[in-house]
């Protein structure tokens, strides 16, 4: 069972940053009017969202900016970070990997771990039970573990059935070896005969970019898309999350022997309002410990668990201790839950990026 | 159950006329789309403690195929 257990890893800080532009689902024309608008915020939660809009912004300035402001507020050299893992599904080119960029544009010192790592929903989780493992050997004292993605780039802004579920986000998240910081605990899955629920059939290397990968295809009746964005089976992923989050969270609780009462807040993927309240109900969680951030950013890949506690839980957290716990599921199939405890947490408020829109090559 | 069945079918569909039978073909309902769809998986788990996965729920058509399929796994 893929149960692991990090001593000595503390989350020090946490950052997101979100393009400044906002897209408002009330007045989508896609949704097609007002009434099924409002059935569709009530349904799935989303109202807003942070949009990258053309602009040519990629991930990876939206998590530079997190990490950059993070280390600020730490008062962290650049020198001093020994690891970077930077999880996404949008990386800035097919190579190099990201994570070699934004070590030079962060000033870290080239004696410095870096991967990226390819997961998007699940991505947070698996990406600190990745970095916590590597440092808590010790010799690796500090580390930035940078996720999100600029997934409305991957939709296509003719299909209701996916466009207006999802924002854009960057986080950069902080880990400190530190001796009695107490435990990080994870529990992790996998289901890949569910690879198809949600893909980009074309522009790997199974199906290599072609003289079809552009053409427009009308799937399902109104929802149009073409090879080179996002298939979502909704009803698939719906069936899979309710399942899949509460035997996790409950697998997590059981193997470490903790009750839902030593948890302070249960932070989930933000997938949509009526799956997490879902997964809330089965797991019998009083709601005002589970925050959401879907109603201003909407499902945001990797960031989204980062993101919900930056702009929901900051002022709480930036004094005492709190413990989290956080679970994910989605694209892959992949999901994954973690407890972890926060002292004095660096928290700054959400960024807000802007950038003058730039004209794409056609 | 059938009855009952229909009785949540409609209220999750927010149907409040007839045109909810056994052997109705819900997927040509007019109130039928994705996000229906996405409705009735989550109260038919609410309600039966049934979860019924996509690639199952295809072979589904009429009213009565999904109350057959929830007795089969129940």
């Amino acid at each position: 069972m893929a149960i692991v257990h990090c001593n000595n890893v503390a989350i020090k800080g946490i950052a997101a940053c979100v393009p400044e532009h906002i897209e408002d689902n009330k007045t989508l024309s896609l949704l097609g009017g007002s009434d099924e608008a409002e059935r569709f915020i009530g349904t799935t939660g989303v109202e807003f969202r942070h949009t990258v809009n053309g602009t040519g912004l990629c991930t990876s300035d939206l998590c530079f900016e997190a990490a950059d402001r993070l280390l600020k507020e730490l008062e962290w050299g650049s020198d001093e970070v020994d690891c970077l893992i930077f999880v996404s599904q949008t990386p800035d080119y097919i190579l190099p990997a990201t994570s070699c960029i934004l070590q030079h544009r962060l000033g870290l010192s080239t004696d410095c771990f870096a991967i990226d790592i390819s997961l998007g929903c699940s991505g947070w989780v698996y990406g600190l039970s990745t970095i916590a493992s590597l440092m808590a050997s010790g010799t690796m004292k500090k580390g930035l573990l940078l996720t999100g993605d600029t997934t409305t780039v991957t939709k296509s802004p003719r299909d209701k059935s996916t466009y207006p579920l999802f924002g854009d986000a960057g986080t950069a998240t902080a880990l400190e070896y530190t001796e009695g910081s107490g435990s990080i605990m994870f529990h992790m899955g996998t289901d890949g005969k569910g690879f198809d629920s949600i893909m980009i059939p074309d522009g790997g290397f199974r199906n290599f970019y072609n003289e079809h990968s552009l053409q427009i295809e009308e799937v399902e009746p109104g929802i149009y898309r073409n090879r080179l964005q996002s298939i979502l089976n909704g009803p698939a992923v719906f069936t899979f999350g309710i399942t899949k989050a509460p035997r996790s969270v409950n697998t997590l609780l059981e193997h470490f022997q903790l009750s839902k009462d030593d948890i302070d807040y249960f932070v989930f993927h933000q997938a949509n309002l009526m799956m997490n309240e879902k997964i809330r109900s089965k797991l019998k969680i009083d709601p005002s410990k589970v925050p959401y951030s879907l109603r201003e950013y909407g499902n945001t890949s990797s960031a989204s668990i980062p993101l919900t506690i930056v702009a929901e839980l900051a002022p709480v957290l930036k004094t005492g201790n709190h413990r989290i716990l956080a679970s994910a599921f989605g694209v892959g199939l992949s999901w994954a839950s973690v407890v972890f405890d926060t002292t004095n947490l660096v928290c700054p408020d959400v960024i807000l990026l802007n950038a003058t829109p730039k004209t794409i090559p056609q | 159950m059938s009855d009952k069945f229909i009785d949540l079918f409609k209220e999750t569909l927010e149907i409040t006329d007839d045109s909810v039978q056994l052997d109705t073909e819900f997927r040509k309902l007019p109130q039928w789309d994705s996000l229906a769809f996405l409705s009735v998986i989550a109260m038919i788990d609410e309600e039966y403690d049934v979860v019924i996965e996509g690639n199952d729920f295809i072979k589904l058509i009429t009213v009565a195929d999904v109350i057959n399929e929830i007795k089969n796994r129940s």
